[in-house]
């Protein structure tokens, strides 16, 4: 008997099935992809980017407004400065919204100092990324080095007192040896010597 | 399972508690079985751990949603090395994590030790089940993995996307593996000073745990600043974040503890401050969980708020001043057998390290818990970030680095001038070099120059002294330079595995310099539009945008944004980065959308860039791409230090065969003949 393929009866279920396994996701959404070619295609979903950005220009990424945004924290509890979040917490909402008011008080002809004093007056202390070094906040920049430094000099003093007071060194009689065998002692020494 | 995990952990409870109070009260020193149960109730907890930890991963492989754990932390699509790394991603999971590798250490403690500590294993036993004890009775009362649901969900939440990366399934085993062998050591200092034997006796039975803890610390900060440097996006490896400064604390004081421990082997000195400082390194590995676990203070790499704060919180406190009150009972037997005899000595350079190495420590635990006290004291909140951490923290690092190459070139005891001027000239002219080199080619910034010319001066203390090691082999045994090389460091591993670390520190201060010049810039592109930008070493980089594509994958919506690199002109290649945006098994998204970089990696600079998000639903796309100078070396200082790690603690090639061979070479007689070093 020739062989012959078994052919199987497609339900409609399966044939739905195995159409929507080769039809990609949002049918009627279909990427229009000009890629290399200078046009903008649309995305098929754009939602699986989550929050749709805004184009950026030449003057908010400058350098002065990165220098100033570095020094400045952004409040949504990441620990980042704003320049870092915005560009790559993209769900954060703070860091977009603080960055624009950087740039409304650059535009109002504000300095670098200017700007970061007058978020510190619109949302205290904390807008900072390190405290200013003043008052208490002196104490936190202060203290490790001060430390370390009184430490230091307390045990360089404790060590000068004692090498003043040391006893003179026990004399261990010299031994005859030739230059040679002191020379061979000398090459075991600074290999076995920790 | 879920019912066999909670016994079990009931059990490794109660079996621990007597563990723990049969050991403290000293009834087995006249009884010899009791003593032996103490040490085998260490291998039933383990045994109970064990059980626990296959029921855990049982229901999570089983994608048992009803357990909350389970239905917290995977999803039915989760790769399977993912759902195996689920264990020890959530708070809960972690917590048997840690109480199981704990016990693994502990009972190995037992196994390995020599017979001649047989003394001190009963107290071990007690103190590492308190431990242990601990951590279950914060499962069973605060965090239990096995906590059950009133329902079934369909479909778990899945894995927090930035945990889906390679980096997490090695990078937490590590950091906790190091954490948690920090217990062998502390158990072992306070079995010392339970039982008086207070010797060198302890510190020889620990030196293998602590350099197994030190080593598995460093990989795990290595990895896990690799992981932050891949996953997170920022564009660098160390934020000075709570969690990360967590993770560093235990690790300088333990690196003051092996060098300090050497003082105490050799002359006997030291005593109090090791017993002080092996303390306060596990206090530390407490307290960077309590940081980690509490909410405390903000970190993007905390677990969940919980209330199991307040137990590491109480744990820390008693476990301090227990521990300090014992070392304070002893203190009158803790004598030192020398007294330090000079500024120049190598002891001395050893205690100035100790003092720098705490003091970061101590600096880095002041900006960590400054904000806390300030609002304290000021009522009001600050942020301490990384410009805060860098202007107290760089200067001591950079006398630590200099330390570095100037404690290896002082003799022991006391060092004379002439001893001092050969040691220390070749070191000296490199630093010089280094520098004349560094500012001809026209480098200003100050941290970045001095940093680099001491880099200079360290591996000119390292070079030297592997070149006269190697000289004086070839010398005495005729050995070609490449087999005294290996002589000389399967001969002495301790002493030359110890420089061959200290490189690999000198390479992550190189490293860590070079970020002082990245360079970084936002752009927003439109298929075909371009971006140039010059890196630091001077090569123009230019960027092509040549659009985003959309598919799905295991269990997330992919778009991939795909950017044409050229460098000085030639074609580089391409460099795709993601946003990702993770479905569950019905398709429904779990996380929001997170970003994978595309990273190229070289020897002088990587390319760096992230897919920010694209333009109104169009191929338009922003970018960040930073240029981020000798990132590479991070990873290999981080590989070198570990190698050279390795090596120090390899068995045979120590101290043992060292002191034998230093009598009968007459080390006093050389001393009085040559009336110097």
């Amino acid at each position: 008997m020739p062989f012959a393929p078994i052919q199987t009866p497609l339900s409609r279920r399966a044939f739905l099935g195995s159409l929507a396994a080769i039809v990609p996701l949002g049918l009627g959404q279909q990427q229009d992809s000009l890629a290399g070619r200078g046009a903008t295609g649309t995305l098929r979903d754009p939602t699986a980017l989550g929050r749709s950005r805004q184009p950026t220009d030449t003057r908010e990424n400058s350098a002065e407004i990165q220098a100033i945004e570095l020094q400045l924290a952004c409040n949504c509890g990441c620990t980042l400065d704003v320049f870092t979040c915005r560009t790559t917490d993209f769900s954060c909402t703070y860091s977009p919204a603080l960055h624009r008011e950087v740039l409304a008080l650059r535009d109002q002809g504000k300095s670098a100092r200017e700007i970061l004093d007058a978020f510190v007056q619109k949302y205290g202390e904390k807008a900072l990324m390190a405290p200013k070094p003043k008052g208490f906040n002196l104490w936190g920049y202060l203290l490790p080095g001060a430390a370390v430094a009184t430490a230091g000099i307390a045990l360089a003093a404790v060590l000068r007192r004692r090498e003043a007071v040391q006893r003179e060194p026990e004399v261990i009689p010299p031994v005859s040896a030739s230059p040679d065998e002191l020379d061979r002692l000398k090459a075991a020494l600074t290999e076995v010597e920790d | 399972m879920t019912l066999l995990g909670q016994f079990a952990l009931w059990v490794a409870f109660l079996v621990g508690l007597w563990c723990v109070a049969i050991a403290f009260t000293g009834r087995w020193r006249d009884r010899p079985e009791l003593a032996a149960s103490v040490v085998r109730a260490v291998y039933a907890i383990l045994g109970c751990l064990v059980v626990a930890s296959l029921a855990l991963w049982k229901g999570l492989i089983s994608h048992d949603f009803n357990i909350e754990y389970v239905a917290a932390y995977t999803s039915r699509n989760l790769p399977p090395y993912y759902i195996f790394s689920a264990f020890w991603a959530g708070q809960k999971g972690s917590l048997l994590f840690w109480a199981v590798v704990l016990s693994i250490f502990a009972s190995a403690a037992q196994l390995l030790t020599p017979r001649r500590y047989t003394h001190l294993m009963p107290y071990v036993a007690g103190v590492t089940s308190s431990v242990i004890v601990f951590f279950v009775s914060v499962m069973l009362f605060a965090a239990n993995p096995f906590e059950r649901l009133a329902y079934v969900p369909a479909d778990g939440r899945g894995l927090n996307p930035q945990l889906q990366n390679v980096g997490m399934v090695i990078h937490p085993p590590m950091l906790y593996l190091g954490y948690i062998s920090i217990t062998i050591p502390f158990a072992f200092a306070m079995a010392a000073l339970l039982s008086r034997r207070l010797d060198t006796g302890w510190i020889h039975a620990i030196r293998k745990w602590t350099l197994v803890s030190w080593l598995f610390l460093s990989i795990g900060i290595t990895l896990g600043m690799w992981w932050a440097y891949v996953e997170l996006g920022w564009g660098g490896y160390w934020a000075w974040d709570p969690v990360e400064n967590a993770s560093f604390l235990p690790w300088l004081t333990m690196t003051a503890f092996l060098h300090s421990v050497m003082i105490q082997e050799k002359r006997g000195m030291l005593k109090r401050w090791n017993f002080g400082l092996i303390t306060g390194t596990f206090l530390l590995s407490i307290f960077g969980t309590f940081i980690t676990r509490s909410g405390v203070i903000a970190s993007v790499h905390s677990f969940t708020q919980s209330n199991v704060g307040y137990f590491f919180l109480a744990f820390l406190v008693v476990a301090a001043v227990l521990a300090y009150t014992l070392l304070h009972t002893r203190w009158a037997l803790l004598e030192a057998e020398v007294r330090l005899e000079s500024m120049l000595s190598r002891e001395a350079a050893f205690l100035f390290n100790n003092l720098l190495l705490v003091g970061i420590a101590f600096s880095v635990l002041w900006g960590t818990l400054f904000p806390i006290l300030s609002e304290l004291v000021k009522g009001t909140k600050i942020t301490v970030g990384p410009p805060f951490f860098n202007r107290v923290n760089v200067p001591l690092g950079l006398l630590l680095l200099g330390l570095t190459g100037v404690g290896p070139l002082i003799a022991w005891r006391k060092a004379s001038a002439a001893n001092l001027r050969r040691q220390f000239i070749v070191p000296v002219a490199a630093g010089g070099v280094t520098l004349v080199l560094l500012l001809v080619a026209g480098m200003r910034d100050f941290y970045a120059v001095v940093a680099l010319a001491l880099a200079g001066f360290v591996a000119g203390t390292i070079g030297q002294e592997f070149y006269r090691g190697i000289r004086a082999r070839h010398r005495m045994h005729g050995e070609s330079p490449v087999l005294a090389f290996a002589r000389l460091i399967g001969r002495n591993r301790r002493r030359y595995g110890g420089y061959i670390v200290h490189a690999g520190i000198l390479i992550y201060f190189v490293a860590f310099a070079g970020m002082a010049f990245r360079r970084q810039q936002e752009a927003t592109l439109k298929p075909g539009e371009s971006v140039e930008m010059q890196s630091p070493f001077g090569h123009r980089y230019r960027f092509t945008h040549m659009g985003i594509s959309q598919y799905e994958a295991l269990n997330r919506v992919v778009s991939a944004a795909t950017v044409e690199v050229t460098k000085d002109g030639r074609r580089a290649g391409l460099m795709t980065s993601e946003k990702r945006q993770h479905v569950d098994s019905f398709k429904r998204p779990t996380f929001e959308p997170s970003t994978e970089v595309a990273i190229r990696s070289g020897l002088q600079e990587d390319v760096y860039m992230v897919f920010a998000g694209a333009v109104n639903g169009t191929e338009e796309a922003v970018y960040r791409f930073n240029l981020n100078p000798l990132v590479w070396w991070v990873w290999f200082g981080g590989l070198v230090l570990v190698f050279g790690g390795i090596i120090t603690m390899w068995p045979g090639g120590g101290p043992v065969v060292a002191a034998p061979r230093r009598k009968q070479a007459g080390y006093q007689v050389e001393l009085a003949g040559t009336g110097a070093e």
